[in-house]
């Protein structure tokens, strides 16, 4: 056996104590117990199994428990496209939950309906409800929705509600984007 | 051989068959529309044929055509193995008077395939026992696989979240964001709030905006 090694929770827990104030060690405790409720309706949720498969491992950061009753949910990932039929449905399952509740969009359909422009989706769910972290993808790769879930997580330690996009990560290697979904303007003569 | 099917048809039904073709190995012939199920009844029951599956029921809107718009069905007969491509035109311009029989008596298949058709195109079958929307909502208004059902044009059922408290919080990225395969608009300006209220204009790739 090596050296035993230390885990550092909060400031001070290698010490044997630590000195918090209460609403962080509330958020500390809530970014780490997040109960999800799949709404799964597209071909991301291939992804999103995945995801919460053994490969990419949800468990690992305690959200690993699917809560199929919305009242016993704390996050809803939205993952695939919602088309307006479905849209009374999504809206009164995320009216269900009870705060604090934090909404993920999985993939590009349910960021912004995707290339589904048309009478039948809805262009994004945050035209019916809220939404925390926008992971874009089509479908998004595992590293993405990781990210995402990450995001979240910092989001809710710091108290944040305002709506985040992952960002595309860089290979260290290439000093190239894997992924083209940062944020560019509308438009490029736009001041 | 399903020319010989052809044939079939037309000393069947004579002037009713208004013409036929072969292309690609499918053999089709369009029909008049008010002799519509009495063809495809002949189809299926005359022992030359048997015409045993309805395969797919759909129609075609050509807006510029009078009558304008296509029904087509494929049927195929499993004793026989051959296939047939059916075709009939109704409708006017402005799509009223897009009526046909019903061809449910005759294979239970076309019931939803003539609820999908009725909801996308707007042809009314007669006697059709439950001609309701199927893929569509009730409230829903028009056609939209009609030509002239704006492209831009949704009917949410739930109204959209508006307000300034709401739109501080609305998606962080701009309004062309995303695929660059979406939708391409006739327009070359960036569309007022009032001419494109769901943000659905994305600028033609390429093209110079003034």
């Amino acid at each position: 056996m090596g050296a035993v090694t230390t885990t550092k929770v909060l400031d001070g827990s290698e010490q044997g104590f630590a000195t918090t104030k209460f609403n962080e060690l509330l958020r500390w405790a809530r970014k780490y117990s997040l109960f999800q409720y799949p709404f799964v309706t597209a071909c991301c949720g291939m992804e999103f199994m995945s995801f919460a498969g053994p490969r990419f491992d949800m468990a690992r950061f305690g959200a690993e428990a699917p809560r199929f009753s919305p009242r016993q949910a704390d996050l809803l990932w939205v993952v695939g496209t919602i088309s307006q039929r479905q849209a009374p449905v999504l809206r009164r399952v995320y009216e269900q939950m009870c705060e604090p509740k934090w909404v993920l969009a999985f993939g590009t359909c349910a960021s912004c309906g995707g290339f589904y422009d048309n009478y039948a989706t809805v262009p994004g769910i945050d035209k019916i409800i809220p939404v925390d972290v926008y992971v874009p993808g089509c479908p998004p790769r595992p590293e993405a929705v990781i990210d995402g879930l990450l995001l979240l997580q910092d989001k809710i330690a710091s108290g944040s509600r305002e709506p985040a996009v992952v960002k595309p990560r860089v290979d260290p290697h290439q000093g190239q984007l894997l992924t083209l979904t940062g944020r560019r303007p509308a438009h490029p003569e736009e001041p | 051989m399903s020319k010989a099917l052809i044939e079939l048809v037309k000393k069947q039904f004579g002037s009713s068959v208004l013409g036929s073709h072969s292309q690609f190995g499918d053999d089709t012939v369009v029909i008049e529309a008010k002799r519509w199920v009495e063809v495809h009844r002949f189809l299926r029951d005359n022992p030359a044929a048997q015409m045993t599956m309805l395969v797919d029921l759909c129609a075609v809107d050509y807006p510029d055509r009078e009558p304008r718009f296509e029904l087509v069905t494929h049927l195929m007969s499993i004793p026989k193995k051959h296939r047939l491509r059916v075709k009939t035109l109704v409708g006017d311009h402005a799509g009223e008077g897009a009526e046909v029989g019903t061809l449910v008596e005759l294979w239970g298949a076309a019931n939803w395939f003539e609820r999908e058709t009725w909801d996308m195109m707007g042809i009314t079958f007669l006697g059709h026992p439950d001609l309701r929307r199927i893929l569509t909502y009730p409230e829903f208004e028009g056609h939209p696989l009609r030509k002239d059902y704006p492209a831009n044009r949704t009917q949410p059922l739930v109204p959209y979240r508006e307000g300034p408290d709401v739109l501080d919080k609305l998606a962080p990225f701009g309004f062309d964001e995303g695929m660059p395969f979406g939708r391409q608009t006739h327009l070359t300006q960036r569309p007022s709030l009032a001419e494109d209220p769901y943000g659905t204009y994305r600028p033609r790739p390429g093209r110079v905006r003034a």
